[in-house]
């Protein structure tokens, strides 16, 4: 481990966020525009005991901010296998699991960002946090959901060498995480098949535990759902890491 | 009579100071002929392509390198095998002392490599990328700092070391590589391609800040090329690479005089035989007449006489010496064109179809 390469690294990925700000707003219109479109449209139909409908996906679309940015950060190594900076820093004399600490940290900074802007969003709309404990516990779940879907992203990039398999990865990995997770249904009354699926589904828990945090409900008690996140992290981190090692050109 | 310097010095202790002369003369001999890269039977195998077949060489401290071949000869590949992103697939490298497959950490110290595609960070600036690049190679912030506005003073960057690379023209990039791959004192400088697809203008003021750096740091370097010149105009020694294997290595001169004498290009619409024993070797191309004569100077006139009594019309001739590309034409039996059009193809598609 070196500290000053993984200082500089992830110094690189805040200045190349701080860069492109037509990404950051991108990446909130679209979670906002559900938030605001489909939970007004559909606030009418669905109460959920006490809460509204905008109120219960607000946390959902917090999930679903995290899950976007992370994955697609991770996958944007292949950008740098394609501009040829990725080689640049496999010679120099550093570990790769330097190299994935750098980056993975770029990663989790720059997409809490993001997350933490939308969060002002919910803000905006009503949404308040019972207490600060609440508020310290809601940032340490959205961590544990940025370090494992960086990794996953890491992990996929480091098998990828271009941008053909991205659209594939978008519909056949990070979509079925996101319609699975419970972002827009309670998880109680599912059908047993779909069940599964939902509870193999790390987003599932990252959910679920922000719902806790945020407006104090959930379907898992919080230390099941904080359990398998930081399970979900700690495996995504041993494969991101190892097939990150073994990259090729 | 002595200059006064050597009387002063004369008085202390007469022996010593011979001894120590001879001593650091020797070692310099030894430093002169003490390789820093020791290349042992070298293979690297795509699947059933040979990308590297058995090279083994030895480079020495101090020396411009040039391993020269068509585009797809396993220049890149060697060089990837040196800067450890490659394994081989078989053999060994040692450089500066570390062993190319057991000790990565200490081969990537000793070597800076520009890679022949820009390896840039473009959405940073020149200044950025060259602090990171300090900063992956542990170098203190001082040594950093001073390290970098003299690299950026030497390839003429200064002015623009705030402007984010993105707005660089090619030159300007390859300019900040070479910087960049000098910032941690590299005992060794690998360039692939230094000056591909770059203007003849900057091509020649790369090629001035390579004999510079040689000279003023004393850093080896290895170059590969596919043009001729370029290797002509800066290497001490040149190894050809064909398919993947060495077909000669030596220095330009020596290799052309391998080819020996002078080449007398005469244009002439008429049918010219010669017939002279002292012409080793004749081949017709374009109009021309090519002769490979020995002292082609005092043979033309000869040649003229004889012309003369055939009465045959002469348009022009030309006396030049043998190009790298007659010496590559000799050691492969093709010209260099020719084998980029068959080789390089073959190999890309094939590794191209590996990479998906």
């Amino acid at each position: 481990m070196n500290l000053d390469a993984i200082y500089i690294l992830w110094l690189r990925e805040i200045k190349r966020f701080i860069r492109s700000k037509s990404r950051i707003i991108g990446s909130l219109a679209f979670p906002t525009l559900i938030l605001i479109i489909i939970g007004t449209g559909l606030n009418s139909v669905f109460t959920m005991g006490k809460l509204s409908y905008i109120e219960f996906i607000a946390p959902g679309m917090i999930g679903m901010v995290l899950l976007f940015s992370s994955i697609s950060f991770g996958i944007m190594v292949i950008w740098d296998r394609q501009f040829g900076f990725l080689k640049e820093m496999l010679v120099a004399p550093i570990s790769r699991t330097s190299i994935v600490v750098g980056k993975a940290l770029g990663g989790v900074t720059t997409s809490m960002f993001q997350a933490l802007l939308f969060l002002i969003v919910c803000f905006a709309i009503g949404i308040k946090i019972p207490s600060p404990l609440m508020l310290l516990l809601l940032f340490l779940v959205m961590i544990l959901i940025a370090v494992g879907f960086v990794l996953v992203g890491i992990a996929f990039s480091s098998r990828m060498k271009d941008f053909h398999g991205f659209s594939l990865i978008m519909n056949f990995v990070v979509m079925p995480i996101f319609f699975l997770s419970g972002a827009f249904f309670p998880l109680d009354k599912l059908p047993e098949w779909l069940k599964w699926f939902v509870y193999i589904d790390p987003l599932t828990y990252g959910v679920d535990a922000l719902r806790f945090c945020m407006v104090n409900t959930s379907s898992f008690p919080i230390w099941i759902n904080l359990l398998a996140l930081i399970v979900f992290g700690l495996v995504a981190t041993i494969i991101g890491t190892l097939l990150f090692k073994t990259t090729q050109l | 009579m002595l200059p006064p310097v050597f009387s002063v010095s004369f008085p202390f202790n007469y022996l010593p100071f011979t001894n120590n002369a001879v001593i650091s003369f020797r070692q310099f001999i030894k430093d002169m002929s003490n390789p820093v890269i020791d290349l042992l039977d070298l293979k690297k195998y795509f699947k059933e392509v040979k990308a590297v077949d058995g090279v083994s060489l030895s480079i020495n401290q101090g020396e411009i390198f040039g391993l020269l071949g068509p585009n797809g000869a396993g220049k890149t590949t060697i060089l990837n095998i040196l800067c450890t992103l490659l394994k081989p697939t078989s053999g060994n490298a040692i450089i500066c002392g570390h062993d190319i497959n057991k000790d990565k950490d200490a081969v990537r110290r000793c070597i800076g490599i520009v890679f022949q595609d820009p390896s840039l960070d473009d959405q940073l600036t020149a200044y950025e990328n060259l602090d990171l690049h300090g900063r992956l190679y542990h170098i203190p912030k001082d040594k950093r700092k001073q390290k970098m506005e003299e690299l950026l003073e030497l390839v003429e960057l200064s002015d623009k070391k705030n402007v984010m690379v993105k707005t660089f023209s090619g030159g300007m990039k390859r300019r900040l590589e070479i910087a960049r791959g000098l910032l941690h004192q590299p005992e060794v400088l690998f360039l692939d391609e230094p000056t591909l697809g770059l203007d003849p203008q900057t091509r020649r003021h790369i090629w001035e800040y390579i004999e510079k750096l040689n000279r003023d740091t004393k850093v080896t370097i290895i170059l590969t090329t596919h043009y001729m010149d370029e290797a002509d105009v800066l290497c001490n020694r040149v190894a050809i690479i064909d398919r993947g294997k060495i077909s000669a290595i030596d220095t330009s001169t020596q290799l052309k005089k391998q080819i020996g004498g002078e080449v007398i290009s005469i244009k002439t619409e008429d049918e010219f035989h010669p017939d002279q024993p002292w012409i080793k070797n004749v081949n017709k191309h374009d109009g021309c007449i090519n002769l490979t004569v020995e002292e082609a100077d005092q043979k033309l006139s000869l040649l003229m006489n004889i012309a003369q009594e055939k009465k045959i019309n002469i348009d022009s001739v030309t006396i030049h010496k043998p190009t790298l590309e007659d010496v590559f034409l000799h050691f492969t039996g093709k010209t260099i064109r020719e084998e980029e059009a068959n080789w390089a193809d073959a190999v890309r598609t094939r590794r191209r179809s590996r990479s998906r």
